[in-house]
């Protein structure tokens, strides 16, 4: 019998309507999967009885030929989008032992449409990352590692690694500077950050509000438009959520790219890019236009300043809203004398080091005196930013950049410990998107020379990701990636 | 002029003040969540997920708090601002669950204003409104229960406020008495606050300095916290008002602090010194999107607009012939205004304002009521009237009946029917009685004839007496005067 754990949404969709297998069988697969490769340390918590619970009453529904979009489709969840009655940490120490009242809008939806939960996911601490080591549970293993274990990238590690490594048929993510593209590209898998407003952000907990956006990680470009459909909507209880309709992504996939403008931005060939990432770029490009695409060079002349603006506004946000997070009403508590020593202790204890870098750079740029020069500069930057890509897009239909401008590096790499800037560079392609708000994917585009995965980046205009979709589907088709193992 | 001078000893000074008065707003949930505002439920009975800052949760803003304000702004003849946003104000309390306060910092819904208040010696004055700016309430920290702990009550924690904030244009203490009771007298009316400061639906934070007579320039302020009642707010300004006289007539500076007015001992101290203000690093609440409003949805709540007191008190004063001053009596309170309105329809108003003014507000007291539990209606009151207008009764028997109504709630037209009070104006019968009382006081006729014209009193007094109070005295004084002559 085939593998089932590495069928696609798709395949598995057919073959449990088919009764070639059951969901509790398709369950159980990943069950097994998941203790195979606890060793990668991507599940922070395991709910596969559950999950198998969830899969027997999916397969009454399919017999009874009723069930929804993901009906017996087992999924990941990173440990972000709180969970009724799961426990949610955010892989921090201040979080443990919280289990939310409540379900993510987004998670919710996946469980209308009859999707099983495996379990959460592993990621960076409070997404705050770009390797997954700044988890309070470790760091995940990249499924692609040799003899050194890689980073899966971040903050989605986990979920990113769970695809890769067949853990789960696919997962959600969140992204807020590249958190879903950046690791996917690490993983080899799939991964599309939606145009921000396209998935409600109510019950995922807050990093940066502005940026925050979820999004699937799965293993091929159609099941990335089988999660998004289901994620996505408008939601009343996220007033920045976009009362826009949602397409069925699906549908455009297979439709021909000839004409379509692809832009490649002319600051995007950064000193120093990696050779091989080079060629693939210049291949992806290649071979769009076979398709019949016009490749055009595109201008971001601000995008020298996306990692500045970034690591101010994302910082800032998150400083702020990780203020609710002090010990009292849930969490971790560590007792003092005043209420001042409460507070100090329970975050001394409770935070890791980057997220307290982070809510001391967000509390200084927002301090007063301090707030003009960089907060409210970096929110002009980010409007000309913003502005650049309104601009490229009168030239182009999609961008097209490379995702990261590296592949995976070792975990516990030293330059990146002793300098936090190396690792922040990492972002260097994704940030600016973000900041823009603008959907973009991360596909494979093949291995580099040490035989690890490197994606590409398709960026489409707020609310096109149907474009983005039928390029990638197209690249995908001819790049003929094959996953781990 | 109303303004209040300082003697001191180096010369004359003049006191300057501004107020901020935060309203409670009368939503039936809070401004960004859908918890109940009751006031009095059980501790922590009235908060939801959003209110109690749990993780991944967001705000809503509630359309009603927003209407709620416009109307404030419009009974304060302010402009409405189109274009507002919201702020996060970050500071750490144990009764402010996220972390930070959700208020409008940069662009406040409604801008610049006035109220013109009435003094007592007949002038008035306009006060100008500086902002009103709509946030969230925390919740309450309770320090007596325990010597080792504070509870937390959440149920305010969320509850719609508006911040109005006046210019400095008070002069005395008497003219900021005036303003809160004017202000609070608007917001009744408006049914947008209940204005009790006791309760704390209306809190009020006093800025005061002062400057030498002809000075221009504005000296150095202190700021006094909530203080909570009218009288308070008064005396805070005038005890700070000769602190500052004093410290600048002795060689001493005064410093930039917030102060506590101590309501028991009549003075202020020191509560926190500049160098220890919060820095509240303020930034635009992205989670909620700048609140843009159109002409439809102002024009909409304009047309809920009310009468305001000082248009009914014109409106009293000029077609129902009132006096000034019984008209701002009757006008003070939207309730008395309307009750007064429904006694007078249709009788004379004027006569109806002094039954008020007089016996009706008398019995209140002396029950110690209110004017919805009063049992005399309206109606009744006005019946009153009319039986005295139409020589039904007379002036004196309607104080007994005003009595009968008090005591039984009955109208006046039954107790009248029932005690048989009704005025004898049959000119026969008083003549009869007339001539007895003549007959029976021969001296006293010989006086009065010989020019004793005072005793006309006494001589309708006796018919009055044997009439049992019956006889229309108007009547008996012209046939005693003709018997007489």
């Amino acid at each position: 019998m085939t593998d089932l754990t590495k069928l696609t949404i798709a395949k598995a969709r057919e073959g449990l309507k088919k009764k070639e297998f059951s969901a509790p069988e398709l369950v159980e697969a990943y069950a097994a999967k998941m203790a195979e490769n606890r060793k990668l340390n991507a599940y922070v918590c395991e709910t596969t009885e559950q999950a198998l619970e969830q899969a027997k009453t999916s397969q009454e529904k399919i017999n009874r030929g009723e069930g929804g979009d993901l009906e017996g489709i087992p999924l990941g969840i990173k440990d972000l989008f709180c969970t009724k009655g799961i426990p949610t940490t955010a892989c921090s120490n201040i979080l443990k032992g919280f289990v939310p009242p409540y379900e993510s809008t987004v998670t919710t939806h996946l469980l209308a449409a009859g999707a099983n939960f495996l379990g959460k996911l592993n990621l960076d601490e409070f997404a705050m990352g770009g390797s997954n080591e700044t988890s309070a549970f470790g760091p995940v293993v990249n499924p692609w590692s040799k003899d050194v274990p890689l980073v899966p990238g971040g903050s989605s590690g986990g979920s990113a690694a769970a695809v890769a490594a067949n853990m789960c048929a696919a997962a959600t993510g969140t992204d807020t500077g590249g958190s879903i593209r950046q690791p996917s590209a690490f993983c080899g898998v799939t991964g599309i950050k939606p145009t921000y407003g396209r998935c409600s952000r109510w019950g995922i907990i807050a990093f940066a509000s502005s940026l925050d956006q979820a999004g699937p990680i799965a293993k091929d470009v159609r099941d990335c438009a089988i999660m998004l459909k289901t994620m996505a909507g408008y939601d009343a209880k996220d007033s920045t959520s976009a009362r826009k309709e949602v397409p069925d992504f699906e549908k455009v996939l297979g439709l021909d790219v000839k004409g379509m403008r692809i832009g490649i931005p002319k600051e995007y060939r950064v000193d120093g890019l990696d050779k091989e990432v080079a060629a693939y770029w210049d291949k992806a490009a290649q071979m769009l236009k076979e398709h019949g695409a016009e490749v055009v060079e595109v201008s971001l002349p601000h995008t020298k300043y996306a990692l500045a603006t970034y690591y101010i506004i994302a910082p800032a946000e998150a400083s702020s809203n990780l203020a609710r997070y002090d010990g009292l009403r849930y969490g971790n508590r560590v007792d003092g004398v005043h209420l001042d020593d409460m507070y100090i202790n329970s975050r001394s204890a409770g935070f890791g080091k980057e997220v307290k870098r982070r809510i001391m750079i967000g509390t200084y740029v927002l301090s007063a005196g301090y707030y003009d020069a960089y907060y409210l500069k970096a929110q002009k930057v980010r409007r000309l930013i913003r502005d650049d890509f309104i601009k490229a897009f009168e030239k182009c239909d999609l961008i097209l950049t490379p995702t990261a401008p590296t592949a995976a590096f070792p975990i516990g790499d030293k330059s990146m410990q002793e300098n936090p800037i190396t690792m922040w560079l990492n972002d260097i392609f994704t940030v600016s998107v973000s900041l823009a708000g603008l959907p973009a994917m991360s596909l494979p585009i093949g291995l580099n020379q040490q035989g690890l995965p490197l994606g590409m980046q398709l960026v489409g205009r707020a609310f096109d990701e149907e474009s983005i979709f039928k390029a990638a589907y197209c690249l995908e088709k001819d790049v003929n990636f094959v996953g781990v193992k | 002029m109303s303004g209040m001078i300082i003697n001191g000893k180096t010369g004359d000074w003049e006191v300057i003040c501004g107020l901020e008065i935060h309203c409670q707003i009368i939503s039936k949930s809070k401004i960004f969540s859908g918890a109940s505002t009751h006031y009095g439920s059980d501790v922590n009975e009235n908060v939801s997920f959003i209110d109690a800052g749990m993780p991944g949760m967001l705000p809503v803003l509630n359309k009603q708090c927003v209407r709620q304000a416009i109307k404030t702004g419009l009974g304060l003849n302010a402009k409405i601002n189109k274009y507002s946003e919201f702020s996060r104000k970050n500071y750490f309390y144990a009764d402010l669950p996220q972390g930070y306060q959700i208020t409008q910092f940069q662009y406040p819904l409604v801008g610049e204003g006035f109220v013109k208040i009435d003094l007592e010696d007949g002038s008035s004055k306009n006060i100008g409104i500086e902002r009103i700016h709509i946030e969230q309430d925390a919740g309450k920290s309770i320090h007596d229960i325990s010597p080792t702990k504070s509870f937390i009550d959440l149920n305010r924690a969320g509850v719609g406020l508006m911040e109005i904030v006046t210019k400095p244009d008070f002069r005395s203490p008497e003219e900021a008495g005036a303003f809160l009771r004017k202000l609070r007298s608007i917001v009744r009316y408006l049914g947008t606050c209940d204005g009790n400061m006791d309760e704390g639906s209306m809190r009020c934070d006093v800025n005061v300095s002062v400057r030498r007579v002809g000075e221009t320039a504005f000296r150095t302020r202190n700021e006094m916290k909530n203080v909570n009642s009218v009288k308070f707010v008064m005396q805070a300004i005038e005890y700070e008002a000769r602190r500052h006289v004093e410290t600048y007539e002795n060689g001493g500076t005064i410093v930039q602090e917030t102060r506590q007015f101590d309501p028991l001992k009549g003075v202020t101290k020191v509560m926190r010194k500049k160098e220890f203000a919060h820095d509240y690093r303020y930034f635009p609440e992205p989670d909620l999107l700048p609140l843009v409003l159109d002409d439809a949805f102002i024009d909409d709540v304009k047309s809920e607009m009310v009468e305001l007191p000082d248009a009914k008190k014109e409106r009293f004063v000029h077609e129902l012939g009132l006096t000034p001053y019984d008209a701002s009596v009757l006008c003070e309170a939207r309730e008395t205004a309307e009750w007064f309105e429904k006694a007078a329809k249709g009788h004379d108003a004027k006569k109806v304002a002094n039954w008020m003014m007089g016996d009706f507000f008398a019995m209140l007291n002396e029950k110690k009521i209110s004017l919805e539990e009063s049992p005399i209606t309206p109606e009744n009151l006005g019946k009153l009237v009319e039986l005295v207008t139409s020589n039904v009764i007379n002036g004196k028997t309607a104080k007994d009946v005003f009595v009968l109504m008090a005591e039984t709630g009955k109208a006046p037209d039954v107790i009248v029917e029932e005690k048989g009070l009704k005025q004898v104006t049959d000119t026969a019968a008083i003549e009869k009685i007339i001539d007895e009382v003549i007959a029976a006081n021969p001296g006293n006729v010989a006086a009065y004839k010989g020019g004793k014209v005072a005793l006309m009193g006494w001589f309708v007094g006796q018919v009055m007496k044997a009439s049992q109070g019956k006889a229309n005295p108007g009547v008996v004084n012209q046939i005693f005067k003709s018997k007489l002559a």
